[in-house]
């Protein structure tokens, strides 16, 4: 088993982003630092778009994320609807 | 009513970094523009030479033939560093979208002309090859030249490039579907009439002194494509039948060619007023790449022009002499 | 997303693939080998560059939208920092001397990210990589130019910035990041993009942004925190490029995996020498600490690090054998680099200091294998010394390493109390080296490295004096003169923090911001 991880500047944009992502990682475990917030998952952490939308109330585009990205670790696959962060061990 | 806003009063130690108050003369506030681009480049004490190019330092400017005292001569009247250049873009990008969108919710594409679309697709789509080939040449610029005034405004430059050809991209989409690209990269790789100029871009990607790649694409081949695609052809030609939602989805590059014409224009005028060998050089290169570029758009222009091609490709290229000129460039 | 397509909707994938590759042709005027005439001589083989997988899909309108309104919050608040001192609300003055490493040492390296990754996006024959990176140049690009900016500030009241750019280029301890990037750049591209896209934005510059950045948080620097975190978005887009990068060379061909494997063992040690600037920050220059840098080695090192291995093991690939050495070196690495610039607090254009009894106390809590029992001693002893007046400043010059340019300060791995000491004849000259590792890495490419611009050599061979200096006169003052080289002001951007003027006037302008005059 390996950690994947996303880190976010905490801010009000990414506050239903950290609150989907835990929705929908039921091993994802939330680590507040100054200014930042990182998740670490195991193996596999994804973000969905529904899930965030049905939290912010309007269409999101999962680009929007580059905004507010600090650092990730992991392979990434991002498509229109989710963007997934996984290990392959 | 005055209002007296108190912060603690600190007399500064210094207004700006000491090579930028070197080169302004005086230790007074610079701009952003000034403490992004002066100096930004390592001029001293390299270690190792380029195992790829071991003749030259990794900058060295001895990869051109154009000589200047100082490199940072250059200036970029937009006084584009990236935030500038990034807020202008945007700015020019939302235009772009409301464009699209306008032209998309209308059903416009739909009402053009059989003759205009059709237009629009063998003359307009290939380009977004041409405009691949400049995001290449302006990233070889930006490598090899030397000195960030000269190079900085180059990425800016490539990166507007590979832009421009994903909105003629978003053209060919929006007027067709994905055969329509496969047609026009098949008439860009096939079709006498774009031979010459995909044979003036193959050649442009084996220049190796950055400056004269400069003037073979951002002078020579823009200098008369934009007048003659955007402006003479959509701009009047094509509006004048019926083609102004064409106009609409290319305004990006008629704007954006107004103001980088201004940048190139400021370029070529300083390394020529530098020296007279400069002067002599410029004048050789661009003489050269203008009669390339000019015989390889004619064809070009003739699907859309026909037989008024010739004088309205003269036209241009006598607006191209008069803009030369006054950047003291001999042509 | 913005490029809406009317008719068939294309999913993102396809979309750009239409918006990128599709833009791509085999010339035929021109040959394939005089247009990408740098990529076949490191020996790495490809065969379809069509099989490189985009990582981010970012078009260049969508680039624009979302770059421009970082830019448009990070000058925000760049502009609201100056305009409220906002340099008056570090946690105390010692931390300045961050910010004048990290304008000194990293942003010109920043710059020359740029222009690498300009030659690297100019020559990858894929269009998928050469898109990829030609916007990291125009990203790090701006990183160079956003630390300026948000450091302008700082140099307007503190001194030892003033001239960072001439001292990038010539001042001792910055040929090591300076040589560092100069390697990557005059590599072939194919090592450029392992190099930086993935030994140092993958593997290791989480170490260098994340303590830097929440460091600057912590110790109350809103500008360098905002122009981190900003950066950083960035680089999260540049972390997965270099990711691809490797993932895609080791796939094209068995015969690259050993190749990419020298080139992983040789970037993760030369990052890692350069990070000792990092570690010595991290445990000593920030006045709030965030974690020590054993604690971050740890976390992004040895756990992320050792699942991003985990990974890559099935094309073949092995955690570098260096690690088992910084392991052994992390108990150690920041107290010997900052006991060597306390010596040295001469010649550098930051300042120096000991820890006082509370942080002595943290450094013993963090490191209790070797804080109390190695450095503990020394460090007390140089408090006690500069106590009584006798501040240690070391007037003769360190020999350096040949491969990574730091003072030949490292113990063995694995007996802290004996320096370790290496060297190789080449051609009837002899060259030192740090460790085996730096060792090793001029035994594969000696041709590269003995033409290393070693400050201390080309100082005793006359060429960091200011023109038209004599040494043979009387009295000469080789350092006075090194300093006018280097553009430093004796007295001002050098010696002891203790007697700075940077510490005179923090404390009598905060003294003017919270009480009443």
């Amino acid at each position: 088993m390996s950690t994947v991880f996303i880190a976010l500047q905490t801010n009000e944009d990414t506050r239903p982003i950290v609150e989907a992502i835990v929705q929908d990682n039921p091993s994802a475990v939330v680590n507040e630092q100054p200014a930042m917030v990182k998740i670490d998952a195991n193996d596999k952490l994804v973000v969905r778009r529904e899930t965030i939308e049905e939290l912010i109330g309007r269409p999101y585009d999962l680009q929007e994320l580059q905004i507010n990205l600090i650092t990730m670790s992991g392979n990434l696959d991002q498509t229109d609807d989710e963007m997934v962060l996984y290990w392959n061990a | 009513m005055q209002i007296d806003l108190r912060t603690v009063s600190i007399k500064p130690l210094r207004h700006t970094f000491d090579n930028i108050a070197r080169r302004i003369g005086a230790d007074k506030p610079a701009s952003r523009y000034q403490e992004g681009t002066l100096d930004m480049q390592q001029t001293a004490n390299f270690h190792y030479r380029p195992t790829w190019d071991p003749d030259h330092l990794i900058y060295d400017t001895a990869r051109t033939a154009i000589k200047m005292a100082d490199w940072y001569a250059f200036k970029d009247p937009r006084q584009f560093y990236y935030g500038a250049y990034t807020l202008a873009r945007a700015k020019q990008q939302d235009t772009a979208e409301a464009n699209f969108d306008f032209v998309e919710n209308r059903g416009l594409a739909a009402t053009l002309p059989d003759e205009v679309r059709d237009t629009v697709l063998q003359m307009l789509i290939p380009l977004r090859h041409v405009a691949w080939g400049s995001n290449m040449n302006n990233a070889g610029i930006c490598a090899y030249g030397y000195g960030t005034a000269f190079t900085q405004p180059c990425i800016y430059q490539s990166m507007d490039q590979l832009g421009i050809a994903q909105y003629i991209t978003r053209v060919g989409l929006l007027l067709g579907d994905v055969d329509v690209l496969d047609s026009a990269k098949k008439a860009w790789m096939e079709d006498d009439a774009w031979q010459g100029l995909r044979r003036y871009v193959e050649d442009c990607m084996v220049i190796k002194d950055p400056v004269e790649l400069f003037v073979a694409q951002n002078v020579a081949l823009d200098g008369l494509l934009y007048p003659l695609v955007y402006e003479t052809i959509i701009d009047d030609v094509l509006s004048s039948k019926g083609g102004t939602p064409v106009a609409m989805l290319t305004q990006f590059m008629t704007d954006w060619y107004t103001e980088v014409k201004k940048w190139i224009d400021a370029t070529m005028k300083t390394a020529a007023a530098e020296s007279d060998e400069n002067k002599a050089i410029l004048g050789k290169w661009v003489v050269a790449w203008r009669d390339r570029a000019a015989a390889a758009l004619l064809p070009v222009g003739r699907i859309a022009l026909g037989e008024r091609t010739d004088e309205l490709t003269a036209e241009v290229v006598q607006q191209f002499n008069a803009r030369m000129a006054k950047a003291g460039v001999p042509v | 997303m913005d490029m809406q397509v009317a008719k068939k909707k294309l999913g993102l994938k396809e979309r750009y693939a239409v918006m990128t590759r599709g833009l791509d042709w085999t010339p035929s005027y021109q040959k394939m080998e005089d247009i990408y005439p740098y990529i076949a001589y490191e020996g790495i083989k490809i065969h379809d560059w069509d099989k490189w997988e985009d990582p981010f899909r970012l078009t260049m309108d969508a680039y624009w939208k979302y770059q421009a309104e970082k830019e448009r919050k990070l000058y925000a608040i760049i502009d609201a920092f100056a305009q409220n001192n906002g340099h008056l609300n570090v946690t105390d003055a010692r931390y300045l001397n961050t910010v004048k490493l990290f304008i000194s040492g990293i942003s010109p390296l920043e710059y020359v990210a740029h222009r690498g990754f300009a030659h690297a996006g100019r020559q990858f024959p894929g269009p998928g990589p050469r898109v990829a990176c030609l916007m990291q140049s125009l990203d790090e690009i701006r990183h160079a130019q956003t630390q300026v900016h948000a450091i302008s500030n700082y140099n307007k009241y503190y001194n030892g910035m003033h001239d960072f750019h001439h001292a990038h280029d010539r001042v001792w301890f910055l040929s090591v990041p300076k040589s560092f990037f100069d390697d990557a750049i005059t590599a072939g591209p194919f090592e450029f993009m392992v190099s930086i896209g993935f030994s140092f934005e993958y593997v290791l510059t989480n170490l260098l942004f994340v303590p830097f950045v929440s460091g600057a948080a912590y110790n109350g620097d809103m500008g360098t925190m905002t122009f981190g975190f900003s950066a950083q978005s960035d680089e999260a887009r540049h972390m997965t490029l270099g990711l691809e990068v490797i993932k895609f060379i080791l796939q094209q061909d068995p015969a690259n995996v050993p190749i990419v494997q020298r080139w992983i063992d040789k970037w993760t040690w030369r990052g890692y020498r350069v990070l000792t600037l990092v570690a010595m920050m991290m445990d000593y220059m920030l006045p709030k600490r965030t974690m020590s840098w054993k604690e971050a080695w740890e976390v992004y090192f040895e756990e992320n690090g050792g699942a991003l291995f985990k990974d890559l093991a099935r094309y073949g690939i092995k955690m570098p054998d260096c690690a088992a050495q910084i392991a052994l070196e992390k108990d150690h690495l920041s107290h010997q680099a900052w006991s060597t610039f306390y010596n040295y607090a001469a010649a550098a254009n930051f300042h120096t200091w000991m820890p006082d009894e509370d942080e002595m106390a943290w450094l013993s809590s963090k490191y209790p294998e070797s804080y109390d029992k190695y450095y503990r001693p020394r460090m007390e002893y140089w408090r006690e010394e500069a106590a009584k007046g006798n501040r240690f400043y070391n007037k003769t010059l360190p020999m350096l390493c040949q491969t990574c340019q730091i003072p030949m300060i490292f113990t063995e791995p694995g007996d802290p109390t004996k320096l370790c000491y290496r060297e190789v004849d080449y051609k009837g000259d002899k060259y030192h080296f740090c460790s085996d590792h730096c060792k090793k890495i001029f035994e594969d490419e000696p041709e590269k490295y003995v033409q290393a611009w070693l400050p201390v050599h080309q100082i005793y061979q006359g060429n960091c004096f200011p023109e038209g200096t004599d040494p043979t006169v009387e009295g000469f003052d080789p350092l006075a003169a090194v300093l006018k080289y280097y553009n430093l002001e004796f007295g001002r951007d050098n010696l002891d923090f203790e007697v700075s003027e940077d510490r005179k006037n923090f404390a009598e302008w905060r003294g003017q911001a919270t009480k009443n005059v």
